[in-house]
């Protein structure tokens, strides 16, 4: 039983991270940590879309550099975002002869391609692996929502879609000791409670986010207070609260030590209501703040869940309501 | 299932009583201010054509419409529009410029798909709507009317 969690006894490690993100972020509370960013939105290219292939591109480029890794010396590059078939990672792969692994899972991308990465890297098919993800509140927009210039109100659940993309190199290098390393991961389940509404991702991702915690800590035999924090990925204010009281239905108390990437990424002011959203979110701040907390050694264990709400902008108008998921990842120092 | 449907009733109730709610008072009277005042300068425009070039009737309404639409196109091309919008909610939208601004912004976002398959056929993504039933609507009105004035 339990074969949702998987165990990695090789312990891929996380040996470098590379983020960009946008001005809007730029102004948020953890900006000294992300690594660059876009002077505009549109990262001198002619259409948002190519802006958010050429992140990700960039921070490909820049992952492998930062850990002097000869092109060659990388096994795979596992990435996804959220327009339709994945553009702006399949096109950001082809400026690279690596193989590449297309995954969709939203905003969970980050996640789930890290526990892929690890598997591979466990099993002992590859060496380095490259995981990566992003997303653009342009490109976003116009998918899901309406044109950025129609003088439309945003409701107060609504959320902020993060511009920025994040990468991370998983190495199974026995030299590379001192970095943070994979320990477990819990795969999560596809959860809908039906909520209908669009604009409320937090409410309708917060079910499946607390599934997967509450799957892995009954799996891993852990208690919320064994890691110094439970990260999950763009839950916004609402969510947040949501996903705590969820929890503790199932008896177990996060009060203390759960936090939101989308809640961390703005200065929340009005026009972001909940927060930020996006797969950009969780990877932006994951690779950032979170990845130099553990190499300072500020936290030594973290599980950190991405969620995504799979909708699609079709099945939205068909009356569906939205499925989520999310995928967990235990980390250690 | 049944207990899963009366588990997902009652989480959705759960929801809706802490999610945060539309600050609806400041929401209507912004609209109002905005969209009064936009009406104002409308009829503004008509009093001025009226006296300086003594238009009247039909051809008055027509340039005062014009004039409307062209500042509600201008200001969403500087990309103005969208910030009174986010302010006014239905204030902006419902006088003729949120219109004007509801076929310009897609015009000019789906300008990168190309003149033909983005700019043009986008256009009426969101204005489309209305058109239709704005003209299902009189033809309705209008046969109304015929039938009402047939038998009176």
């Amino acid at each position: 039983m339990a074969r949702e969690t998987v165990y990695f006894d090789k312990q891929p490690k996380i040996t470098a991270v590379s983020t960009i993100a946008g001005q809007k972020e730029k102004s948020g509370p953890i900006s000294e940590f992300i690594d660059e960013f876009m002077d505009d939105d549109r990262f001198n290219e002619d259409t948002f879309e190519k802006a958010e292939c050429k992140m990700l591109s960039h921070i490909i480029g820049k992952v492998v550099e930062k850990k002097n890794l000869p092109l060659g010396e990388v096994d795979a590059l596992i990435a996804g975002d959220l327009l339709n078939q994945i553009i702006s990672s399949s096109f950001a792969a082809r400026n690279y002869s690596f193989p590449y692994i297309g995954v969709y899972s939203a905003c969970s991308t980050m996640s789930e391609s890290m526990i892929i990465g690890s598997l591979l890297l466990n099993g002992g098919h590859m060496e380095n692996v490259i995981c990566a993800t992003g997303s653009h509140f342009s490109t976003a927009e116009r998918q899901y929502r309406y044109p950025l210039e129609l003088g439309s109100t945003r409701p107060p659940q609504s959320q902020w879609t993060v511009t920025g993309a994040g990468a991370c190199l998983l190495s199974n290098n026995e030299e590379d000791i001192d970095y943070p390393k994979i320990v477990s991961a819990t795969f999560g389940k596809v959860i809908d409670y039906g909520v209908t509404d669009a604009n409320n991702m937090g409410a309708a991702m917060a079910p499946a986010c607390a599934d997967t915690i509450v799957t892995h800590l009954k799996n891993t035999k852990t208690k919320p207070t064994d890691y110094n924090l439970i990260v999950t990925g763009d839950l916004g204010v609402l969510g947040s609260r949501i996903v705590k009281d969820l929890v503790w239905e199932k008896g177990y108390d996060m009060n203390s030590n759960h936090v939101d990437c989308g809640e961390m990424i703005y200065n929340i002011c009005e026009e972001e209501f909940q927060g930020g959203s996006g797969a950009g979110c969780s990877a932006v701040v994951f690779n950032s703040f979170f990845y130099k907390k553990l190499l300072q050694k500020r936290y030594d264990r973290i599980l950190f869940l991405a969620t995504g709400a799979l909708l699609s902008s079709v099945s939205s108008q068909q009356g569906e309501s939205i499925p989520c998921i999310s995928h967990a990842v235990e980390i250690k120092r | 299932m049944k207990t899963k449907t009366k588990n997902n009733q009652n989480y959705l109730e759960y929801v809706s009583n802490i999610m945060p709610k539309t600050n609806e008072f400041q929401k209507i009277f912004r609209a109002f201010w905005v969209g009064g005042f936009i009406c104002c300068i409308g009829q503004a425009l008509r009093l001025l054509y009226q006296s300086v070039f003594s238009l009247s009737g039909d051809e008055l309404a027509g340039f005062v419409s014009m004039t409307m639409i062209f500042l509600g196109a201008l200001f969403t091309g500087i990309g103005i529009y969208d910030r009174i919008g986010k302010y006014a909610g239905g204030g902006s939208i419902v006088p003729i410029t949120g219109f004007a601004n509801s076929v310009v912004s897609p015009a000019m976002e789906f300008k990168s798909e190309g003149f033909i398959y983005g700019l043009a056929s986008k256009m009426f993504v969101i204005a489309g709507p209305i058109i239709v039933f704005g003209t299902v609507a009189s033809v309705l009105v209008g046969l109304g009317y015929y039938i009402y004035f047939m038998v009176v």
